[in-house]
């Protein structure tokens, strides 16, 4: 591949990006407009209505401004860091954000690490077994993982391995670094549900192409051990297992606020929610812009990471 | 015809029973929501095979009467978005041109979006009830559709059928509903099964937000989020629509899954 259209395709893909992002954020703006009630009234939620408050949110609304220069400086303040007010607390949006953000980011990472330790290997034994009994088991329960949704998962967790066996708490965030652990354990299980499935269908229908290539043919007329040649074998089916990767987040991300709520969890999905019930309309804003970033980021380096590695992805112009 | 697997015979046996349940429940279970609150929650006992939740009403009851809650509208979904999908889809895939690249920009800034995120901010910040919810997720469902009956037309564009069809002078609309459709159909029906799954794990899970259903209604999400502070008074209660859910959505999937893969192996023969 040549250093151009490497360069070329990256650029393609940021802008791509970037006008996703631009769209997304004209959709997440018009939440403040799509919203029953006055706009003034959104923003004022409970403070009383004196003419100095209404004064005031009009000014730091740009209330009176056309749509086009509301939405820019809207945006200008977001870029900056500055997310509004939450109507419910008063407080300063971005703060928190960042006072909850931690443990949405512990679970998910706890949640990630438990589904590439369960989905991957499973995935592998199917292929291994195919056909048999066992890669029927592990296919179908596969299917139940993405299924499932976290907060049936999670409650069914509860009943047993916390209320019957009492090994985990039921619920609270824990204290010192073991006993999160302790208490995020569950949660993350939950969590994990949806990306075992899909690491297992992934992973599986993976290996079990490449075993069926030649050189896997090759390799073992020539006598190599099968752990050496599943080796191979794995290391060429890691790359559409990449794929996934981007639905295994965009999964993370929902399964996180359905998490968060069965297990009371003070995170940011709980913080959604809550903020939507409340029609807290500047933190639900913050928190929409916040995941369609995430989003727009994670999938833009799967692909550059997918085409790294395979430049059939570049020539084609999109991975499909 | 060749011998059903286990898992898919399980799985059409799981469906049955909704859907007898989803269809019967009014003669079944007349007063599934008639509550008790001097009994209140209670573990199993006479008269209640699976206990009662916290407001006295029959853990089972609720549970029959929560497949015709559950069923109706994730169908709505599924149906919905498959109308939308062969609508785009069928033009977009035999036309091409700016036709087939306006939808599938769609389709991309769509998926760039997870479904369930945007329905809980959408039907939250609107307030509008099940009704938004199940528009809401129609609309997000739709690109997948299309995405599937976009790639199962451009695979039939080019065969000799339809060129004779055109040789004939037939109009696009024509060939495209009487001729190319019939043929991509049953693509779209294994979809719309799969579609129907999450659809009705996602309006579980906005009803168990409170963001779906009404309150008081007999649905399984609600019953969830409604007993999951009690776990101990009566596990039932958490247990049973829990496990209905898990069951109904992986039935389909598992259903669904067998579906595509029967079509697409009559695809490949032909």
């Amino acid at each position: 591949m040549t250093g151009r259209s490497w360069g070329a395709f990256l650029l393609r893909r940021l802008a791509g990006t970037a006008v996703v992002v631009a769209l997304l954020s004209v959709g997440v703006f018009g939440l403040l407009y799509l919203a029953p009630g006055s706009v003034q009234q959104t923003l004022l939620g409970t403070r009383p209505a004196t003419p100095e408050t209404i004064a005031a949110i009009q000014a730091r609304y740009h209330l009176n401004d056309p749509l086009p220069v509301q939405y820019l400086s809207w945006l200008g303040g977001a870029v900056r860091g500055d997310l509004g007010t939450s109507i419910r607390t008063g407080t300063p949006v971005a703060d928190t954000l960042g006072q909850r953000l931690p443990l949405t980011l512990a679970l998910t990472g706890y949640g990630t690490l438990l589904a590439v330790l369960a989905g991957i290997p499973l995935g592998v034994v199917g292929a291994l077994r195919r056909g048999r009994a066992t890669d029927r088991l592990v296919v179908t329960a596969g299917v139940v993982g993405l299924s499932a949704p976290p907060f049936a998962v999670g409650l069914l967790l509860l009943v047993v391995f916390a209320a019957w066996l009492g090994w985990f708490p039921v619920y609270g965030t824990g204290e010192g670094f073991a006993d999160q652990v302790l208490h995020l354990t569950l949660p993350a299980a939950a969590l994990a549900g949806g990306a075992v499935g899909m690491l297992v269908r992934f992973s599986r229908a993976a290996l079990i192409r490449e075993l069926e290539q030649d050189y896997v043919v090759f390799a073992r007329a020539r006598g190599l051990g099968g752990a050496a040649v599943l080796g191979y074998a794995l290391r060429n089916s890691l790359v559409p297992i990449l794929t996934a990767a981007g639905l295994i987040v965009t999964g993370m991300l929902a399964g996180t606020v359905l998490v968060e709520v069965t297990f009371a969890l003070p995170g940011l999905g709980s913080l959604l929610v809550d903020s939507v019930t409340f029609k807290d309309v500047p933190v639900v804003q913050a928190l929409a812009l916040l995941l369609t970033l995430l989003i727009a980021a994670v999938n833009l380096l799967v692909d550059v990471g997918y085409s790294a590695v395979d430049p059939r992805v570049r020539l084609g112009g999109r991975a499909s | 015809m060749t011998r059903l697997p286990v898992s898919v015979a399980a799985a059409f046996a799981v469906l049955l029973a909704v859907a007898v349940a989803a269809v019967s429940a009014p003669w079944l279970v007349p007063d599934a929501t008639g509550q008790d609150l001097m009994l209140g929650i209670a573990g199993p006992g006479p008269g209640h095979p699976l206990g009662t939740d916290d407001l006295g009403r029959d853990v089972l009851q609720l549970l029959v009467a929560g497949a015709r809650t559950a069923v109706p509208g994730a169908l709505c979904v599924a149906v919905g978005s498959m109308l939308i999908g062969n609508l785009v889809g069928l033009p977009a895939g035999y036309l091409g041109g700016w036709v087939d690249a306006l939808a599938m920009r769609w389709a991309d800034l769509m998926f760039s979006l997870p479904a369930l995120l945007v329905a809980i901010v959408v039907a939250g910040v609107l307030g509008g009830g099940y009704g938004l919810a199940i528009a809401v997720l129609v609309v997000l469902f739709a690109p997948t559709d299309t995405r599937v009956v976009r790639g199962a037309v451009l695979e039939q564009r080019h065969r000799p059928y339809v060129e004779a069809a055109r040789l004939k002078n037939l109009s696009a609309w024509r060939i495209m509903t009487r001729h190319v459709w019939p043929n991509i159909a049953p693509v779209a029906l294994a979809n719309a099964f799969l579609n129907f799954a999450y659809a009705l794990v996602s309006l579980a899970s906005l009803s168990f937000l409170g963001l779906g259903v009404p309150a008081g209604s007999p649905d399984w999400g609600r019953t969830l989020s409604d007993n999951r502070t009690q776990l101990l008074a009566n596990p039932w209660a958490v247990i049973a629509p829990g496990l209905a859910i898990i069951a109904t959505a992986a039935a389909l999937n598992i259903v669904g899954d067998w579906l595509y893969e029967r079509v697409d192996r009559r695809g490949r023969a032909r």
